[in-house]
């Protein structure tokens, strides 16, 4: 059955079909019962699941993954929403020195499906803390995984696919593309979670992106197509692990990668995927692994986001930059 | 004009207090250090001779499973160790209010609640030797792995029992922490959520009197069980040396946690004998007179004063006890030793339920590099 849907939608579809098929699975966070969540993603969820599935807690991160890892140790399957990027830090102690590692440090007596869904990235004109891309942090992280869906029909499959996930899962969702429109296909077999795709073919440069940058990346395609360039897209979804096979298959062909991200470029996901890059595809490649990403400062305020942002005119600047080598 | 002087003692001894603190309440007591059964208006306990004689060999076995673990430390044969010297009553009668089918989340102190819940000696010591980052069954004995940052645990023990609501069972939550860990961000975040969701959890805050070298004073300017008025639920001090009165109180709290009445915090009011680890110098940060006067509040001397007066025990059952204890330190002592260290594969394993197609890369790079030298290792 097809439906065009939003990725907001998609998410709450998705949420809704993993909870209809796991009694285990809780919903927790701030504001996601009742108010269906600052963004809508768990709209109605409360209201069919009750308040022990769908949890308003405390207005405090750590506490949510702390008792999110407490009730996994208990077999339940905790969804975590944290409310926007910014705010994931005060839970970073428990995702980092908890989440992650009770696998190895129980050796596999205890898993931690747990999901910790983090509305992320720039662009909607917010105050400071509500733009952020923290993936570099928990791709850092070994015993987590993450993944970045940028789609409605990934949204939709990639939730589900994460909730029944053994591992804790950090799933970054592209905030600023929570209205985008697609045709989800709900009884398709659905893509693997820890697969990179090839989203767009092309002969003459690579670029990777992930989340929110794979629109803008898509968009540089078609500019560049104009000016006859054939520009091949690639989108990352798994961040940790990397899938990098077909990344590896299309740069041996082109010769040339541009890797994209909204996050500060130093010792962002671009600096691991060009080391990776070139340790696999140093006898093909004709240029450096190009990087396009924020500047290494904060977050700007809202009325200088759009200079700080990877656009098209910056992603195709990069592709000129690596055809010009 | 009187001066205080700067190397005066405060004696932390409940009623006396520190000049700039409220007036310490009384503990809750039911043995009094010189080994007097006392009663308490709302803690009774009703324990017969083989109970009290159990409560006296766990005590004893705890106590020198520690000793040897310290000196074991001290030969090289553990990388550290966190005595619980002076805690033994506070986590053998904390450990002993649990029924089999509660779960206890655990700081890195808690031996001797180890020993009560049957996690074998040798799997705490294989942490401290560091062949391991866990060691034992949290499942399988109700007894959470150790935590290391400080207050982590109290979360998970909350949502642990938030876990128990949802499954309507008839069990309940122990989660220890101590004196330092009421600073802790983490620990008050899971005060707040026990309280909101009348979770059934059971605080237990063994109050050791320093947080490595900080003074309790640092952490809070009221007596910590007091803490628990804000959040909304009760909050009770007992001595923390008086094994039946930690016993009792315990029991109370874990009981009213499975009835649904919610959170209790419980501060054991007692003294860290030994330093922080065996690393620390508590000669830095506490005078000598202190630990004296502590020495006479010992936890295991009161049980065997009373044991002896009531007639409840002979001198053939403490030779017994000793001779049991000789034979555990013993048995620590030889599989410690004897502990092989783990294969460097080990590291790889469970780090993920679902190994990564680059960390299983990740290590058969790593078996070829110690596979290209001689004898197969570097």
């Amino acid at each position: 059955m097809t439906e065009t849907l939003t990725i907001g939608k998609a998410l709450n579809l998705g949420l809704r079909k993993a909870m209809e098929d796991d009694a285990k699975v809780v919903l927790m966070g701030e504001d996601i019962g009742r108010l269906g969540g600052v963004f809508r993603i768990t709209d109605g969820l409360q209201k069919d699941f009750g308040e022990d599935r769908v949890v308003d807690t405390p207005l405090a991160e750590a506490g949510i993954l702390g008792t999110a890892v407490g009730l996994a140790m208990r077999g339940y399957r905790p969804v975590c929403e944290i409310q926007f990027d910014g705010f994931v830090f005060p839970a970073y102690n428990q995702i980092v020195t908890q989440v992650a590692k009770i696998h190895a440090r129980s050796r596999g007596k205890l898993t931690m499906p747990v999901v910790i869904r983090i509305p992320f990235g720039g662009g909607i004109g917010a105050v400071e803390h509500h733009s952020e891309s923290p993936e570099a942090y928990f791709a850092h992280t070994p015993g987590l995984k993450v993944v970045a869906v940028s789609n409605p029909v990934d949204a939709y499959w990639g939730i589900q696919q994460a909730i029944a996930h053994p591992d804790p899962i950090v799933f970054l969702e592209p905030k600023r593309r929570y209205w985008d429109k697609a045709e989800v296909d709900t009884a398709a077999t659905p893509d693997p979670l820890f697969a990179s795709r090839v989203v767009r073919g092309g002969d003459d440069v690579t670029v990777l992106a992930y989340g929110p940058m794979v629109k803008t990346a898509l968009q540089a395609a078609e500019a560049a197509a104009e000016e006859g360039r054939s520009v091949e897209v690639v989108d990352l979804r798994t961040l940790s692990p990397l899938d990098l096979d077909p990344v590896v298959e299309s740069v041996r062909r082109t010769g040339r990668c541009v890797v994209v991200h909204e996050a500060p470029v130093t010792l962002g996901l671009g600096a691991e995927i060009a080391a990776r890059i070139t340790e696999a595809c140093f006898h093909s490649l004709e240029a450096p692994v190009l990087r396009v990403g924020g500047y290494d400062t904060p977050y700007p305020p809202s009325k200088l986001e759009e200079e700080y942002l990877p656009d098209l005119d910056r992603v195709l600047d990069a592709v000129d930059r690596a055809m010009g080598f | 004009m009187s001066v205080s002087s700067a190397t005066e003692v405060v004696d932390p001894v409940p009623g006396a207090g520190a000049p700039h603190l409220p007036r310490q309440p009384d503990l809750i007591q039911l043995l009094t250090p010189e080994g007097q059964r006392v009663e308490h208006p709302e803690y009774a306990i009703d324990l017969d001779d083989q109970q009290l004689r159990d409560l006296y060999r766990d005590l004893v076995l705890v106590r020198r499973w520690d000793a040897e673990a310290t000196a074991l430390q001290r030969q090289g044969e553990l990388g550290i160790w966190a005595s619980l010297l002076g805690q033994e009553a506070a986590q053998v009668g904390a450990g002993r209010a649990l029924e089999p089918g509660d779960h206890a989340f655990p700081t890195y102190r808690e031996h001797g609640v180890a020993w009560t819940r049957g996690v074998d000696p040798l799997h705490v010591m294989s942490l401290f030797r560091g062949v391991d980052n866990g060691g034992w069954d949290p499942v399988a004995t109700g007894f959470n792995l150790y935590t290391v940052v400080i207050g982590a645990q109290t979360l998970h023990a909350t949502g642990y029992a938030m876990g128990l609501q949802r499954d309507s069972a008839e069990t309940a939550v122990l989660a220890f922490l101590g004196d330092g860990a009421t600073s802790q961000g983490e620990v008050n975040e899971a005060m707040i959520w026990a309280a909101s969701f009348s979770a059934p959890v059971v605080f237990f805050c063994q109050n050791n009197q320093y947080a490595i070298s900080v003074p309790l004073e640092r952490q809070s300017r009221v007596p910590l069980y007091q803490r628990a008025a804000g959040f909304g639920f009760p909050g009770v001090r007992v001595d923390g040396n008086d094994v039946l009165a930690v016993l009792a109180v315990t029991r109370a709290a874990l009981a009213a946690a499975r009835e649904g009445q919610g959170p209790t915090f419980v501060e054991a009011f007692t003294y860290r004998m030994g330093a922080h680890t065996t690393s620390d110098d508590p000669t830095r940060y506490r005078l000598a007179s202190e630990l004296e006067e502590w020495k006479l509040r010992d936890p295991i001397a009161r049980v065997k004063a009373y044991l002896s007066r009531s007639g409840s025990a002979d001198q053939d059952f403490f030779d017994a006890v000793e001779a049991e204890a000789d034979e555990l330190a013993a048995r620590i002592r030889r599989g410690t030793t004897e502990m092989p260290d783990p294969p460097g594969t080990a590291m790889f394993d469970q780090v993920y339920a679902e190994q990564t197609a680059h960390l299983a890369a990740q290590q058969a790079e790593f078996e070829a590099y110690q596979a290209s030298f001689e004898g197969g290792h570097r």
